[in-house]
């Protein structure tokens, strides 16, 4: 009973925080109830047994796209005002494509059974289940190529977005890579013979524990 | 127990909801990408729904696939809308017009 109180709450939370999102002005405020968001899933998935992807969504979306989305939101200086001056413009064929797409997915999902006994919950996982551990048996085995695909993919995400941003300033610190590589030790060290001297010494010798000059 | 049909709603009217966005949002680049993030939550949430209920870890898999390519896809798209901000001074959806015909 609980699971399912704790379901609707995080449910509505999600929903409105999803529609303050899309109607608020300022696009730090949105960032924010798009955080509201992913917490909110984060936590149903948590309550459908799905833990470590609800971790992997806090961490990737919360730590780390939605960072990008503030950093990049506070960096740009947008006039909040003109972007919305048109806004009630399209909110009409908005409501009406969005009252479309429930009305279908609702209506598949509640005549249609898709196979499957919708209305009952899946059962239980044992105490001993490790959702991450049965996530890792599959990633490293049958999906390894896929996953080193993934990789390569963030990979190429962040070089394409270095990039696109880097630009060309005055007193931009660049590396010179062929005269990196073309340097030769004797350009850089000069070895110089020196004769070894003895200095006089002096009359009174110093003391041992006097730290040299 | 939380039902199947309970999480395919919810998910169906997060979709609707973002889509709603986007037509509301058509001015602003940074809310368009926000309503595609909360689009990709969408439907992240009936793949784990499902893989939940048809005792099938693949579907977690293939989430895990959607978070990776929409981390770039937000990444790559950011760094467009930096670039084309310094060129244009402007997100606005209907600055961008330079390849109509």
């Amino acid at each position: 009973m609980l699971v399912e109180i704790l379901f609707w709450v995080f449910a509505s939370i999600l929903t409105v925080s999803a529609l303050a999102m899309i109607m608020v002005k300022n696009p730090v405020h949105a960032a924010m109830l798009l955080v509201l968001c992913f917490f909110t899933s984060a936590s149903i998935w948590l309550l459908i047994e799905a833990e470590f992807l609800a971790v992997v969504l806090i961490l990737v979306y919360v730590g780390a796209v939605m960072v990008l989305f503030l950093f990049v939101v506070m960096m740009l200086d947008i006039n909040v005002e003109e972007i919305r001056a048109r806004v009630t413009r399209y909110a009409l064929l908005g409501g009406i494509v969005a009252g479309v797409v429930v009305f279908q997915i609702v209506s598949v999902v509640w005549t249609r059974s898709l196979g499957i006994d919708v209305t009952t919950g899946a059962q239980a996982q044992p105490a001993t289940y490790s959702n991450t551990a049965e996530l890792g048996k599959v990633l490293y085995t049958d999906y390894v190529y896929p996953f080193e695909l993934a990789a390569v993919l963030l990979l190429i995400a962040i070089v394409a977005a270095i990039s696109l941003t880097m630009r060309k300033r005055a007193g931009l610190k660049l590396q010179n890579i062929s005269a990196q590589v073309a340097a030769r030790a004797q350009d850089r060290v000069r070895i110089v013979k020196v004769e070894a001297t003895r200095p006089e010494a002096p009359a009174t010798a110093p003391s041992s524990s006097e730290k040299p000059q | 127990m939380i039902q199947l049909n309970w999480l395919l709603v919810i998910s169906g009217v997060l979709f609707a909801i973002s889509v709603a966005g986007m037509f509301i949002n058509r001015k602003n680049l940074i809310l368009l990408l926000m309503c595609v993030e909360l689009l990709l939550l969408a439907v992240n949430f009936n793949f784990v729904a499902f893989s939940r209920y048809l005792g099938d870890i693949n579907g977690q898999i293939f989430v895990f696939f959607v978070l990776t390519v929409a981390a770039a896809e937000s990444a790559i798209g950011l760094a467009i809308l930096v670039v084309l901000f310094r060129e244009r001074r402007s997100i606005n959806v209907e600055d961008l017009s330079t390849l109509k015909g």
